[in-house]
């Protein structure tokens, strides 16, 4: 077993894991944070996505011994402290970008590291970097309107929800 | 003006807040103080002899608590299977025993043989690996036509052969479709396959197991569409506990799309081991185990053929399709290549004499049952396909071809046994037509052509059978089930309602939607009604989410159920008014007495009934809830047209859609944005069935598409942005909603849309192929092309 110490969202997280432990583990079942979520066992779904000090990752995908001494952002972290919605979250709601909501957490957590890089993308930039965020519900037609809208984008041209 | 609140507006899903910040309560998200976890160790081939499973080396390893293997489950039910099809000749169908664990013998890859419970997942699938399994290799029957054949080896030896049932719908009338198809002026035909696919939501099957030594309660919380009749399955047929002492809960459901109606194995497993280990027992699928245990959806084989007279009306259809059932049957397969398969057959048309055979078989696969339109697709697929190859047969308009044999009276009976109560099938087409942009198709295909590409269009309509269904009926063609739905309402003491549903929300948004019916009807805002739905501890018997029925059947539960509520409040407000009753009514959250200025507050009513100190008691009892079941006389029947443009790369084969408009009548609707979105679901769903995803076994049984490497997943690069209209309504003329259900228009139909829009596209650049099935891949397309 290893110890663990690294931060989760702006707040120091540690504990005791096996060689074998996934990050989406530990930040699942370690921390209890289940927001982040497990929908395939071949890192293709990307419902598991977190930040690990910066950038886009694949929890399942990532040992959680990996993560030591990193900065880790989950979807738990990006309301802000009063509960209101961040800009990318607040344009999945007005959009109806989600259903069920399981692949929500990854595909909000994708969006952020998308507009982070590219601030202003194309909708065929946004549908591309979806390639590893797999949505059941929607169509993805609403979640990459969510996205160009996030983004400061009109998306009035695109077919009303 | 849209409506900014109550039935009609587009009101935000009050659900997203919780899902979009972490907060969902999903069923992996629950832990149980002291819980164990179990490791099924699966067959990893697809039929065998189970000479013996030796699980002592296993037994003593670190953190097992106990291993389960079939002869631990031999006094425990099989898995039930709730519809029972008669066949032609008047048989009921051949049934074979379901059990938790393989015994004797394993029939599928994926089938569980053993269960081990430890203290970790990690050493529960160590200690998997330690158990040793003597089987014999049998040869394996995995194509339909094959497994029918005389010899063909058996999945099951106590069954006569894999003929599950050979069905005929309408018997009766199978002479005068076969006199019909002699007189024809011309019979189109055509043979195609309907692909197995696997449903897939992302969230994979979750169970936990609980029992309470101290007071003898089982809980299952379980990821179901339909927590009551997991309930009842399972209770009353595999383990004989009694409904009061077992509670399911389906909390946050991350999708269904029919996969997770059915009662699984692994969820009576957790609910026998909890007893048996006196702890809680926790099983969480993996995506691999996902693919060869959730049952799988579609694999039919189809032959249908078309007879039409000198004028091109069409004069007579007949069908003959194999359905595969896979080794077992599960909840509802028998029903779906059957009741929900062969009454559709009409479609949109008048065809005034329909014959359907299908043949239902067992194959050494996993099990198949309903699948987001459960039959009513591969109705739509084999039709669709057909009127349009019948057109470029006969060179004629497809769609000129569609319009000339449409329905345009209703109600109208068709010949396989359904009425349709509304429709209005120019409208949708007309409407389709405009959105589609015709007009424009020929220079979108000489732009397309100047890059070296062909481009397609095809059209296709639908037709499908939502809100199941009346129980009397569905009683007589075979359910082991009534198909009602229920709802309880509470009033609180401050005039708050919790709606409590029998229908169950995973992805449908049923907190916002039904919220919205609950208040425009009594003229309140939305967020005093609270909408509870997937726990059997807190809601009325009811039958669950599937079949585009929620509002159908569930909110018409809702609506009965609130009309108990408002004419028991309006004897209070005419007590509290002094007023006549007949006086009194409730507007905008008010009562007012006709021809006064006299109103009491809804919030007064209801605090009234709870502190009744001015009150008739003499009359009515204290107290605002009431519950109601809702019964549907017929089920409803929305429809539509759709159409599809695609270009093709003739070098590659790579087929892209360019464009996708769906025109739909659904009758009234609640929630726009909703609705809108369910279409959009639908359709990615039906593209990626017709453009990219399959289930493929190889011919000894074995999964080749088990993982998300091999299974192609529609993705947001794989999809246009959709074209969806809404504004055909003709209303359901017999639920008080006047709605007729959403949820499975999409996946219905498109895929015949973009197969004809691909044979289209490979007829521009020369190349009439005549049919090519789905999923359309480049390599198949391009195999086309240069053949």
């Amino acid at each position: 077993m290893t110890q663990l110490k690294m931060t989760v969202n702006g707040k120091a997280a540690s504990g005791e894991v096996e060689g074998r432990t996934l990050l989406v583990q530990f930040l699942r079942e370690n921390l209890g944070m289940t927001g982040t979520h497990v929908g395939c066992d071949t890192s293709q779904c990307g419902a598991c996505v977190v930040h690990v000090n910066g950038e886009a990752v694949k929890s399942c995908t990532m040992l959680a011994v990996e993560a030591n001494g990193a900065e880790v952002a989950t979807i738990e972290g990006q309301a802000a402290p009063d509960g209101t919605l961040n800009t990318i979250q607040q344009a999945f709601q007005d959009h109806h970008g989600l259903q069920c909501g399981f692949c929500t957490p990854g595909m909000v957590m994708s969006a952020a590291a998308l507009l982070k890089d590219n601030p202003k993308p194309t909708v065929d930039d946004v549908r591309h970097y979806l390639d590893g965020n797999i949505c059941r519900c929607t169509g993805y037609h609403n979640i990459v309107k969510a996205i160009m809208a996030a983004s400061g984008q009109d998306v009035s041209a695109i077919a009303a929800e | 003006m849209p409506k900014d609140h109550g039935i009609g507006a587009s009101s935000k899903r009050r659900e997203d807040v919780r899902f979009l910040t972490g907060e969902g309560n999903y069923t992996d998200d629950i832990n149980v103080n002291g819980q164990a976890y179990v490791y099924f160790l699966r067959s990893d081939i697809a039929h065998g002899t189970l000479n013996s499973v030796d699980t002592s080396a296993a037994d003593g390893m670190e953190g097992v608590v106990k291993i389960f293997t079939g002869a631990d489950f031999e006094a425990v039910g099989s898995v039930p299977c709730g519809w029972q099809v008669t066949d032609k000749h008047g048989e009921v169908m051949q049934e074979p025993r379901h059990p938790v664990l393989a015994h004797g013998k394993v029939r599928h890859v994926g089938e569980p043989i053993a269960a081990v419970v430890a203290e970790t997942l990690e050493q529960a699938r160590d200690a998997a690996e330690a158990i040793v399994l003597d089987i014999t290799h049998l040869p394996a029957v995995v194509d339909m036509k094959e497994a029918v054949k005389e010899g063909a080896p058996k999945v099951h030896d106590d069954l006569t052969s894999n003929l599950c049932y050979d069905w005929g719908f309408v018997e009766e009338n199978k002479a005068a479709v076969d006199a019909a198809f002699e007189e024809a002026h011309h019979v189109t035909t055509l043979e195609l396959v309907n692909n197995r696919l696997v449903a897939n939501p992302m969230e994979p099957r979750v169970a936990v197991g609980d029992f309470a030594r101290g007071t003898g309660d089982h809980t299952l919380y379980t990821t179901s569409q339909n927590p009551h009749v997991i309930r009842l399955l399972m209770g009353a047929f595999v383990l004989g506990i009694p409904e009061h002492k077992l509670r399911v809960v389906a909390p946050d459901v991350g999708g269904g799309f029919g996969t997770k109606i059915f009662h699984y194995q692994e969820e009576a497993f957790v609910t026998y081991a909890a007893k048996v280990c006196n702890r809680a027992v926790k099983w969480t699928s993996s995506r691999s185990e996902a693919f060869m245990s959730d049952a799988h959806g579609r694999d039919h084989v189809t032959k249908i053929q078309l007879a039409l007279d000198k004028d091109n009306n069409f004069t007579a259809l007949r069908t003959d399709t194999y359905a595969n059932m896979g080794a077992y049957l599960s909840t509802f397969a028998p029903s779906v290549p059957t009741w929900l398969h062969g009454t559709l057959m009409a479609g949109n048309y008048k065809t005034p004499l329909i014959y359907v055979n299908v043949k239902a078989v067992f194959t050494n696969t996993v099990p198949v049952d309903a699948y987001r339109g459960a039959g009513r697709p591969e109705a739509t697929y084999q039709l669709e396909r057909l009127v349009d190859k019948a057109a470029h047969e006969l060179k004629v308009d497809p769609i000129k071809l569609r319009r000339q044999n449409f329905i345009m009276e209703f109600p109208y009976a068709t010949p396989v046994a359904v009425e349709y109560d509304t429709g209005d099938y120019v409208a949708t087409m007309d409407k389709l037509e405009e959105m589609a942009d015709i007009a424009g198709f020929k220079k979108r295909r000489e732009d397309s052509e100047a890059k070296g590409k062909l481009r397609g269009f095809g059209v296709n309509c639908y037709i499908e059978a939502c809100g199941i269904a009346p129980s009397n009926l569905v009683g007589q063609l075979g359910a082991r089930a009534g198909l009602f739905e229920s709802c309880t309402v509470r009033v609180n003491a401050t005039g708050g309602l919790v709606v409590m549903t029998g229908s169950h929300s995973h992805g449908q948004g049923h907190e916002t939607s039904f919220a919205q019916v609950v208040a425009d009807m009594i003229g309140i805002p939305e967020d005093m009604v609270e909408i509870v739905h997937g726990d059997t501890a807190n809601t009325p018997m009811g039958m669950g989410t599937y079949g585009s029925r929620s509002l159908a059947v569930g909110g018409s539960a809702m609506v009965k159920a609130t009309e108990k509520i408002i004419a028991k409040a309006t004897k209070i407000a005419s007590h509290l008014l002094e007023a006549s009753e007949g006086d009194v009514e409730l507007k905008d959250g008010a009562f007012t007495v006709a021809g006064t200025d006299k109103s009491v507050a809804w919030g007064d009513v209801t605090l009234a009934a709870y502190v009744p100190h001015n009150y008739p008691l003499e009359e009515i009892e204290p107290g605002l809830e009431e519950t109601a079941f809702y019964d549907p006389s017929n089920f409803t029947y929305p429809s539509g047209a759709y159409a599809c443009e695609v270009e093709l790369d003739p070098e590659t084969g790579q087929v892209t859609v360019e464009r996708f408009s769906a025109a739909d009548d659904f009758g009234n609707i609640v929630n726009p944005m909703i609705v809108t979105g369910q279409v959009h679901g639908g359709l990615a769903q039906g593209i990626g069935q017709a453009l990219l995803e399959n289930c493929a076994y190889d011919s000894d049984g074995q999964l080749l598409s088990a993982s998300y490497m091999d299974y192609a997943m529609p993705r947001a690069s794989d999809l246009p942005f959709y074209d969806v209209d809404h504004s055909c309504q003709t209303p359901c003329t017999h639920n008080p909603l006047g709605v007729k259900g959403c949820g499975e228009a999409g996946a219905i139909g498109s895929p015949p849309a973009v197969v004809n829009a691909v044979l289209d596209a490979m007829r521009s650049g020369g190349k009439d192929v005549g049919h090519i099935d789905m999923p359309v891949s480049p390599h198949r397309v391009w195999e086309a092309m240069n053949s």
